[in-house]
């Protein structure tokens, strides 16, 4: 009834769409958070021309569906002429539309930094008055008030609501087999088609995000012990003062 | 030298004139106390000295070198020069009504902090600077905690050896005890007191009447922004000669 056959002979399949996500999810999420922090800072500047463009910037990312994202990305721009002119004339900047990983990549930085822009944001904004306050007054500058004062505060406080984006990033990944790339999922519906039996094909794909995913909450929670320590409630039996 | 002269400082949020003149000479080893009901103004003037409000007018020296200014936006002064006014904030430390400690730093983190990437002073330096410090203030043993495991006392305490650590001209003190329950009060005025016998310039906002009857050199009273009467504690407290300070001090006497 279970066709174990399928786990027996796919798994190299299995293993090499492995690999694909999981390349796509470190780089798209190591691009975005370099993208996101400095835009962040931007985002909460009290200037509307400062913080507009990159306003507009996460909308739109985060305003629409990641796969139609993609899409607009892969089959989209290959529709204008001078898109096909420049690849004609091996322009290597527009080539790399050309190419899925290409599209893909830059899809998912591209989201992955409007949703961690928003996310630091957030935490600049929820930073205690009085630590800024407290910063001025002994004479720092804005730019070590950032660097030592409102950045590591902020990164802190939006630690759990990165590991949440990390998760849906490696979740997302998945459409990428709509775009001919053969990612985790991509190998799933392969080895659906080769054996006619969906449930095996996709529970053996979905188990393995699954472990991946509860290895990562593990992770995180290390990463809060550490970097979240501050924040920890006083121990009841607390050395007198 | 005169370590912090004020002349003449206006401030007003919208219609509503907070200060109105208010003036301020501490010679080295001053101890100047200001205290007056809510709202007369004392916290926005200490606020105003170094610049986390801007005045409208008046001028601010500090260790001999004037603070420049040149008019800003909505009638407030603005500082001519960034620079110097992060240099002069380097004289003046501050120790805040709500400890304002840096949470994500622990104890001696805090203190180091402002020693080391605002004064450049070299990491093992600070860290013995900061030792000593905290020493002085009685929390060394903590100085591997987080500002939000301890109590109101000892935070108050880290935010003043942090102060300290800058080594600066002038401390000021914002309603320093104002935040604390009566039993940690005490602990925090004890070390105020070390700091003033020492002959540390300091210029503290209080409703403290013991500690500035006690330990000042000069008291200052604000009323509705305007220096109402000023002088040693021993005329202000013996013989007030204005009646709203008599009235002042009557709601208020320990």
């Amino acid at each position: 009834m279970i066709e174990w056959g399928l786990f027996a002979e796919s798994w190299p399949a299995y293993a090499s769409g492995l690999w694909l996500t999981v390349k796509l999810t470190v780089l798209s999420l190591v691009a975005g958070l370099a993208l996101a922090i400095p835009l962040a800072v931007l985002r909460v500047s009290p200037s509307r021309w400062v913080s507009g463009p990159v306003w507009a910037y996460s909308y739109f990312f985060r305003g629409t569906p990641m796969l139609v994202q993609l899409l607009l990305m892969y089959y989209g721009l290959g529709q204008f002429e001078w898109v096909q002119a420049q690849w004609e004339a091996g322009n290597t900047f527009w080539l790399i539309f050309r190419d899925p990983y290409g599209c893909a990549l830059l899809t998912f930085a591209l989201n992955t930094g409007a949703y961690t822009t928003e996310i630091i944001a957030g935490a600049l904004r929820a930073m205690p008055h009085g630590e800024i306050e407290a910063a001025r007054a002994c004479g720092m500058s804005r730019y070590t008030m950032l660097r030592r004062i409102l950045l590591p505060g902020a990164l802190r406080r939006a630690l759990p609501a990165y590991s949440n984006e990390i998760i849906f990033m490696l979740h997302g990944t998945a459409i990428v087999s709509t775009v001919t790339l053969v990612d985790l999922t991509g190998a799933a519906r392969n080895a659906y088609s080769q054996f006619f039996a969906p449930f095996e094909a996709f529970i053996f794909a979905g188990l393995i995000y699954l472990c991946i995913t509860f290895a990562l909450v593990g992770v995180f929670r290390l990463a809060e012990r550490r970097w979240l320590a501050h924040l920890r409630p006083r121990s009841v039996a607390r050395k007198a003062a | 030298m005169t370590q912090l002269t004020v002349h003449d400082l206006h401030k007003r949020y919208g219609d509503h004139e907070v200060l109105k003149g208010v003036s301020l000479s501490a010679e080295a080893g001053d101890v100047i106390t200001i205290i007056g009901s809510s709202g007369s103004g004392k916290s926005t003037f200490l606020r105003c000295i170094n610049f986390l409000e801007q005045p409208d007018a008046g001028r601010i020296t500090v260790a001999g070198e004037e603070i420049r200014l040149v008019p800003g936006k909505g009638g407030h002064l603005k500082v001519a020069d960034a620079k110097q006014l992060q240099r002069l904030r380097t004289r003046l430390a501050m120790v805040f009504q709500h400890f304002n400690l840096w949470a994500h730093m622990t104890v001696l983190e805090n203190v180091i902090e402002a020693p080391v990437h605002v004064l450049g002073v070299p990491k093992k330096d600070a860290l013995e600077r900061a030792m000593a410090y905290l020493d002085k203030v009685g929390i060394s043993h903590l100085k591997n905690s987080y500002p939000a495991h301890l109590s109101g006392g000892q935070q108050q305490r880290v935010a003043i050896a942090r102060a300290l650590a800058m080594e600066p001209a002038v401390l000021l003190f914002d309603e320093p005890t104002s935040a604390l329950d009566p039993e940690l009060v005490g602990e925090v005025l004890k070390v105020m007191r070390g700091l003033a016998e020492e002959g540390r310039t300091m210029v503290v906002v209080t409703h403290e009447m013991g500690f500035a009857r006690e330990v000042s050199s000069q008291v200052m009273f604000l009323h509705q922004g305007l220096t109402e009467e000023s002088g040693s504690p021993a005329e202000l407290f013996g013989q007030p000669k204005s009646e709203r300070l008599r009235q002042f001090l009557s709601g208020n006497l320990k």
